[in-house]
């Protein structure tokens, strides 16, 4: 089968917000099996090989771009996740899907927002 | 971008791999709601920062909360914990891999594709449990 829309016109499809949450839900769950993987092979060559490359791995795992990407990856996909899940055992809800979404952003924004707020004032502060 | 071949009204890897998501992806929210509540009896209000609470939730790994923990033993690290990281480890490996899967076919084109991707994330979904099971092991 031939590729009918390029990436450029799937973008410009107007699918509204369900669609830019299933685009979110694809880029956080892919960066979350990288770096995570990632994460878990830096610590399997530090603590069962005894490598210090995991320790390099590490250092950039921690450094705040990534763990504020990393967090904001899994609280998205946790809550959209948790989404998907309740309207597919109650598919009659999926009407409303397009409130459930403002729902979903309404515990998202406190719940991501605070926690990047207290990471990035502590990395500031340099503790 | 092409749509995605189905098969209806049989167990098929895609209704298998459908119904394993949604259910492991449960069992994920349910064990974070576990070890954030243990943590929280082991005294982790106490004795924890926001940020290492949110990596013991994430995983509950001895090795993630070593920096703030005063005495790792023997609450922290026991073979409760260490069944329950394997099982977020089976459930989130095999979550993920099958997503990133997911993901790819949606992008690819060509049988030949198909079944080499299949292959190379067989393999490195097989060699994560394997690297994860003994880092659990030392944990």
């Amino acid at each position: 089968m031939k590729s009918r829309v390029n990436f450029i016109s799937g973008l410009r499809y107007r699918g509204g917000t369900p669609m830019w949450v299933w685009m979110l839900h694809r880029i956080s769950g892919v960066g979350m099996i990288v770096f995570i993987s990632t994460h878990v092979i830096a610590g399997f060559l530090t603590h069962v090989i005894g490598n210090d490359a995991g320790i390099t791995i590490n250092t950039v795992y921690e450094s705040i771009y990534f763990q504020v990407f990393i967090y904001f990856c899994v609280v998205f996909h946790t809550l959209n996740g948790a989404r998907i899940l309740v309207l597919d055992s109650f598919p009659k809800m999926l009407e409303y899907q397009r409130e459930v979404i403002w729902l979903q952003w309404l515990i998202f924004i406190p719940a991501y927002g605070l926690m990047v707020f207290i990471m990035l004032t502590r990395a500031i502060n340099g503790k | 971008m092409q749509t995605r071949k189905i098969t209806p009204h049989s167990l098929n890897l895609e209704l298998f791999m459908f119904l394993l998501t949604r259910i492991s992806g449960a069992c994920i929210i349910l064990f974070a709601l576990i070890g954030m509540a243990s943590a929280l009896m082991m005294g982790a209000r106490t004795q924890m920062d926001l940020g290492t609470l949110m990596r013991w939730i994430f995983f509950p790994n001895s090795f993630h909360v070593v920096t703030s923990v005063a005495e790792i033993e023997p609450g922290w690290t026991n073979n409760t914990w260490r069944i329950m990281q394997m099982l977020v480890a089976l459930l989130g490996l095999t979550h993920g891999f099958n997503g990133l899967r997911e993901v790819l076919e949606d992008y690819i084109k060509g049988n030949g594709w198909q079944i080499a991707i299949r292959i190379l994330i067989l393999f490195m979904w097989l060699f994560m449990l394997w690297a994860a099971y003994w880092l659990i092991q030392t944990g």
